[in-house]
């Protein structure tokens, strides 16, 4: 085992970032996340755990999209936690802000709380219409109606990989646990990583001058570090 | 000098202006057990009407949250980023209106205000079904209601327990702890009453009050120990009062969302629930007064009395308003000037001036003595407070979340009809409760007014009347 815990972060490169939302399709095929069709989304009903928030710069003609994915912040300091009356969303020692589904009663009082609102809820039952329901994933429970559930940072890939490398011996190398949104980034634009580890390329990213955290005045710490995008964003 | 004597001078306007106050001209006792006892037992048809439609609409209001239940929270009208709606809204609506009972009750009996008298019972009642109609919604906005029992602190093999740093935690206790209180506190007050109605009624009447009566009989202990017993009431009973507001407030307040987060907000929703609790009562006696014909109990003194209390808590919200949002204003946040924005000039406008205008015109009427003292023109003024109190708790929780930190998550809200007749059910469930209570239990308390009638008399000193009061409190 490891001297210190790790600190699971993610990197969101807003520079490469196309806006192409091939990570929330990943997303929703690995982690079991229902559709909830076309009605449902104009209520503001989607349940997509990483969304990409598109946000207009300057005037017509002059006018850029800005795309940043935005997912579960995973805070140190989450707003969330404290506010749920039953413990269903608690800090983990890595610093995963972890949420347990089968212990959620629906108060919703962590959505209220979340400043980033990436927290999504089972408005109705869930559905997944053919042929999604022949690709659930074994290893992330499907979520019943009335209940919170949020990005996780795939903890069960991570749990998976920990597993298959202790068994061998050593420890995950560095790249070697990727969520389901990282793997599947075409630009490259998300890396996950353990910040405790100074010689992963999360911690070389995280010292990057352009590096921010989303509402850092808020004081929350998220654990998902972006990279300012520049000019090549257009 | 006996009473007799006080009546041989009845060209004396100022005497009989006191007996009438105080209650001592011309009733016995056994009369006034009759006057209160007799419109409980007159059930006209229009009562059976009223019984039936308020029935059928919490029956409706039933199947609304069976559906929500089966359905899913979906079929309400909350979304993604409001996903609080019209349920915490009604939730803090009813705590704030249960907060009335308490004040005139408890507060007014340790200030020994004797026109609080013949209307406590009625705040006291008031309180006790608000708060029962309010505890409904912490299950009824539950995702997974079947599950509400992990709310409770009892021990299991699974080692799991609630978590106390939540407000909803500290919410479920302190509405659980001023629910029991201000239930004993007006059963309390009722066994006195319930042993008079006892030794005046008969059939399942009787039985029903020998039961609850609890084999009163009045005697100097019995008096001394309910006197002590409602006396700690009514001093514990006010710090839970002044708490369960403040933690409801909380459930806001705690959270870093813009314009929630404010420090001011405890004492605000306390004065607001006095405001709109008060207002309530005062709504709630003139249509008792009227149904039940109870005009020589409730009379414009007590009318014109909670008319001021009314007023003063009225300004005392619009100070604390006022502090709240000038600093807000003031302060200009990004978000905060949007949400402010919102209210004032956007989309929630029409529900902002709503709130203004129903708060703020009935202030200006109270002022008047005429408006507190004419039983339609104070039912006018107190509904537009409560109005104006449920407007002002739909834009806090609502108005509040449709803005956020991240402007791509804004969003919208409006109620279903699952929301709305969930709440139009909590409150006919209401009425319903209050006008069987009216019928089943005294609603004027006897004993209280007759011990009013011991504490004072008129005396003459000279060739002067005066009203004296004993301490026999």
């Amino acid at each position: 085992m490891a001297e210190i815990e790790p600190r699971w972060v993610l990197i969101v490169d807003l520079d490469r970032c196309t806006g192409c939302q091939a990570c929330v399709v990943a997303c929703q095929a690995e982690n079991n996340v229902p559709t909830v069709g076309e009605h449902e989304t104009i209520e503001g009903r989607w349940l997509h755990w990483i969304h990409i928030e598109r946000y207009w710069e300057g005037e017509y003609p002059n006018i850029k999209a800005r795309f940043m994915p935005v997912m579960c912040q995973q805070c140190t300091a989450a707003p969330c936690e404290p506010v749920c009356p039953v413990f269903a969303t608690y800090h983990t020692p890595e610093g995963l802000n972890a949420q347990i589904y089968n212990r959620c009663i629906g108060t919703r009082f962590c959505g209220s709380a979340c400043p980033y609102k990436t927290r999504t809820y089972n408005w109705l039952r869930p559905e997944f219409p053919e042929p999604l329901h022949e690709q659930l994933n074994p290893d992330v429970t499907v979520r019943s109606r009335g209940l919170i559930e949020k990005c996780t940072f795939c903890v069960q890939r991570i749990r998976r990989i920990e597993i298959e490398a202790h068994a061998q011996g050593r420890e995950p190398v560095d790249g070697e646990i990727q969520p389901a949104c990282v793997q599947t980034c075409p630009p490259d634009a998300l890396v996950f990583g353990d910040l405790n580890d100074p010689s992963s390329r999360v911690s070389q990213l995280a010292t990057s001058h352009r590096s921010f955290k989303l509402l850092g005045e808020l004081g929350t710490d998220p654990g998902v570090i972006y990279l300012k995008g520049g000019e090549t964003n257009v | 000098m006996s009473e007799s004597e006080v009546l041989a001078y009845p060209e004396d306007s100022s005497a009989a202006e006191f007996e009438d106050r105080l209650l001592l001209a011309e009733r016995t006792s056994s009369e006034i057990n009759q006057a209160v006892l007799q419109p409980m037992f007159r059930t006209s048809w229009k009562f059976w009407a009223l019984v039936i439609f308020l029935s059928l609409l919490v029956l409706w209001g039933l199947f609304a949250w069976g559906y929500l239940i089966y359905w899913g929270m979906g079929t309400a009208g909350i979304n993604r980023p409001v996903y609080w709606g019209f349920f915490i809204a009604t939730f803090v609506f009813w705590v704030g209106i249960s907060h009335a009972g308490t004040m005139i009750s408890a507060v007014l009996r340790l200030l020994k205000a004797d026109w609080r008298r013949p209307i406590t019972r009625g705040a006291e009642a008031m309180t006790a079904f608000a708060l029962m109609m309010a505890g409904l919604f912490p299950f009824i906005h539950l995702g997974r209601v079947w599950k509400f029992y992990w709310m409770l602190p009892y021990p299991n093999n699974r080692l799991m327990w609630p978590n106390f740093q939540s407000p909803l935690m500290w919410d479920m206790v302190a509405i659980f702890t001023y629910f029991i209180g201000s239930t004993l506190y007006l059963y309390l007050a009722l066994i006195p009453d319930l042993a008079m109605a006892r030794d005046h009624t008969g059939k399942w009447r009787q039985k029903l009050y020998r039961v609850l009566s609890l084999g009163w009989r009045g005697t100097e202990a019995e008096w001394h120990k309910l006197h002590r017993a409602l006396s700690i009431f009514s001093v514990a009973i006010i710090p839970i009062f002044l708490s369960v507001h403040s933690i409801v407030s909380w459930d806001f307040a705690v959270t870093i969302q813009p314009r929630w987060h404010s420090t001011i907000f405890a004492p605000y929703f306390v004065v607001g629930a006095i405001y709109s609790g008060l207002a309530a009562l005062a709504c709630i006696l003139v249509i008792v007064r009227k149904g039940m014909q109870l005009q020589e109990f409730l009379r414009s003194e007590h009318f014109d009395a909670l008319g001021k209390l009314v007023l003063v808590a009225g300004m005392a919200w619009v100070y604390f308003w006022f502090a709240g949002f000038i600093v807000e204003w003031y302060g200009n946040e990004p978000v905060t000037r949007e949400l402010i924005h919102e209210e004032v000039a956007g989309s929630l406008a029409p529900l902002f001036y709503l709130q203004m205008s129903a708060n703020l015109i009935p202030i200006v009427m109270l002022i008047f003595k005429k408006v507190r003292t004419t039983p339609w023109l104070l039912l006018v003024a107190t509904l537009l407070v409560n109005v104006g109190m449920f407007t002002e708790r739909v834009l806090i929780v609502v108005g509040n979340l449709q803005r956020n930190f991240m402007p791509f998550n804004w969003g919208e809200y409006s109620p279903t009809w699952v929301e709305v007749s969930i709440v139009v059910m909590t409150f006919a469930g209401f009425a319903l409760l209050y006008t069987i209570f009216s019928r089943i239990f005294p609603y004027v308390p006897v004993w209280e007014i007759k011990e009013g009638r011991l504490r004072y008399t008129v005396r003459r000193i000279g060739r002067l009347l005066v009203p004296t009061a004993a301490e026999i409190e």
